[in-house]
């Protein structure tokens, strides 16, 4: 797995839960090292296993964890990086979603061997959506509940998310947007980037 | 058989405005009759209708003489344009010219100052046609940037690391010798041993005019051939250290008698003179050796001891190049 998707984990930990506890989440994981490197590649199993750790740690069930995780990704200052990226899929929350499917190969672009799960959007009509999510770790689908409803407050979009559970190989996340310019959103100014 | 629609000019400019929402139309006389919505973004506060088209834009490849014929002559190429006002955006663009004599298309891009333009011009995505790439181009200069400064940082951490291990090293990198944390390791362990042993202060002399002569690779080979020749010269249980450019020392271990400690230095320095080879010039150097035996200093610490040495590298040193000393019992 991707150094960037381990340290991910590592620093939603760190920003979220203060900085005792992830040296107890490594520990318990048996990772070896008390940090991950973005930009190296970790071996099959290490993410697991650092879910795994953090779940026991927290007491907490993996999916809430997951879910905060990809809250996270968007909404925590120290990413915003990460949250401009992601505005760049569109203008509107809708637009947004139709861009999911180019998601792992937009990330691909800037970092090839970044393996992101692959997402397929099915559109149901009046404002119903689900994506198909189909991840190298299952519960990658809860990463993707909790992202779309930070990216959703972010485009000032009020939506429903629910994660409906796997279907095959797949975890179906469903999406409801019952008002596209519900607030104000958070402002994206295309060339605010500080490079 | 079908024909396409006759287009009048609204229809052709409402289409144009959102497939080349950076075209400018112009009248046979070179003046402005339309500009697209995003081209008139960048003279915020102006009209450009009305205006000479190379009144607002400087054609700077290829080279014309102002003129709206040399511009038209230039239909079908690449064009480099640059705002006249400031910022002075750079933009590419392509003039297509209209039937009978009736002016031109042309239509503008912002090309690699892409970056800049937007933050300039404060543009959205709006501004872009929906197939222009500038969208993804922004997104991936972000990107990249974001997985450069990633890479950047973990290359700054693995230098650290580096300099972090090869202070904790005990190897002289040039020369493969020991160097002086490890001769600081050895001397207290010979000094806790009680062993005797001989400590030797060694410089080279005439390396500076091989350095300055031949450059710093010749002198880098010179040190890497003489501290093959000490290491020869001594056995396995001494230590030769490299401790400076070009100062080493010695430690040879079980040796109590002055005549074969001078014997010794005597033979390190005939072997180090003999001439070095280096791409077909001959650099030759000579040693001074400054030395002590731990016996004439009974119960003192390495410092002392280095002191001693360098003292009568000193007095080996005012004798002229190629001798040695040996530290005397006071």
């Amino acid at each position: 797995m991707h150094g960037l998707i381990n340290r991910a984990i590592e620093r939603f930990t760190r920003d979220t839960y203060g900085p005792e506890t992830w040296p107890e989440v490594a520990r318990r994981a048996e990772l070896g090292t008390d940090e991950f490197e973005s930009m190296m590649t970790y071996p099959e199993g290490t993410t697991v296993r650092v879910l795994d750790a953090l779940c026991a740690t927290l007491g907490k069930p993996r999916a809430d964890i997951l879910e905060d995780i990809g809250t996270y990704l968007v909404s925590h200052p120290a990413l915003e990086t990460l949250r401009r990226l992601l505005r760049f899929g569109g203008v509107d929350f809708e637009e947004f979603l139709q861009s999911l499917d180019d998601l792992p190969e937009r990330a691909r672009l800037a970092v090839p061997d970044l393996g992101l799960p692959e997402l397929d959007l099915h559109e149901h009509g009046a404002g119903a959506f689900s994506i198909a999510c189909r991840g190298q770790v299952r519960g990658f689908g809860h990463v993707v509940v909790g992202l779309l409803r930070a990216m959703a407050d972010d485009y000032g979009a009020l939506v429903l998310i629910e994660h409906k559970g796997a279907r095959g190989p797949d975890e179906i996340v469903e999406i409801r947007l019952l008002e596209a310019g519900f607030s104000d959103g958070r402002a994206f100014d295309l060339g605010g980037a500080v490079l | 058989m079908t024909t396409a629609p006759n287009l009048d000019g609204s229809a052709v400019t409402a289409l144009l405005d959102l497939l080349c929402p950076m075209h400018a139309r112009l009248g046979p006389t070179g003046h402005i009759l339309h500009a697209g919505p995003t081209l008139c973004k960048l003279r915020p506060g102006h009209r450009l209708e009305g205006m000479r088209f190379l009144e607002v834009m400087e054609l700077r490849r290829p080279r014309g003489d102002g003129s709206m014929s040399a511009l038209m002559a230039a239909a079908g190429r690449k064009l480099h344009l640059r705002l006249r006002d400031r910022p002075h955006t750079q933009l590419k663009g392509v003039l297509a010219p209209l039937p009978d004599g009736a002016g031109a298309v042309i239509d503008l891009s912002l090309g690699i100052s892409v970056v800049e333009a937007v933050r300039d011009y404060a543009l959205t995505s709006a501004d872009f046609a929906a197939t222009d790439l500038t969208i993804e181009m922004l997104y991936l200069v972000e990107a990249k940037s974001a997985a450069m400064e990633a890479s950047r940082k973990l290359n700054l951490r693995l230098e650290g690391a580096k300099i972090a291990a090869e202070e904790q090293a005990f190897t002289d990198t040039l020369t493969g010798l020991k160097n002086r944390r490890a001769l600081d390791c050895v001397l207290y362990r010979q000094l806790a041993g009680g062993r005797d042993f001989a400590l030797l202060a060694l410089d080279l002399d005439l390396f500076k005019g091989v350095n300055d002569r031949l450059g710093h690779a010749a002198g880098d080979h010179v040190l890497q051939e003489v501290a093959r020749r000490m290491v020869e010269e001594t056995r396995g249980d001494d230590m030769v250290a490299r401790v400076g450019g070009d100062e080493f020392i010695l430690i040879l271990d079980g040796l109590a008698d002055r005549t074969r400690l001078a014997r010794i230095a005597a033979r390190l320095i005939t072997r180090l003179e003999e001439p070095i080879d280096f791409e077909g010039q001959t650099c030759v150097v000579s040693a001074s050796i400054g030395a002590v035996l731990s016996g004439d200093c009974p119960a003192a610490p390495a410092a002392e001891l280095k002191e001693a040495a360098d003292r009568a590298l000193y007095r080996a040193k005012n004798g002229g190049r190629g001798r040695h000393a040996l530290h005397c019992r006071e």
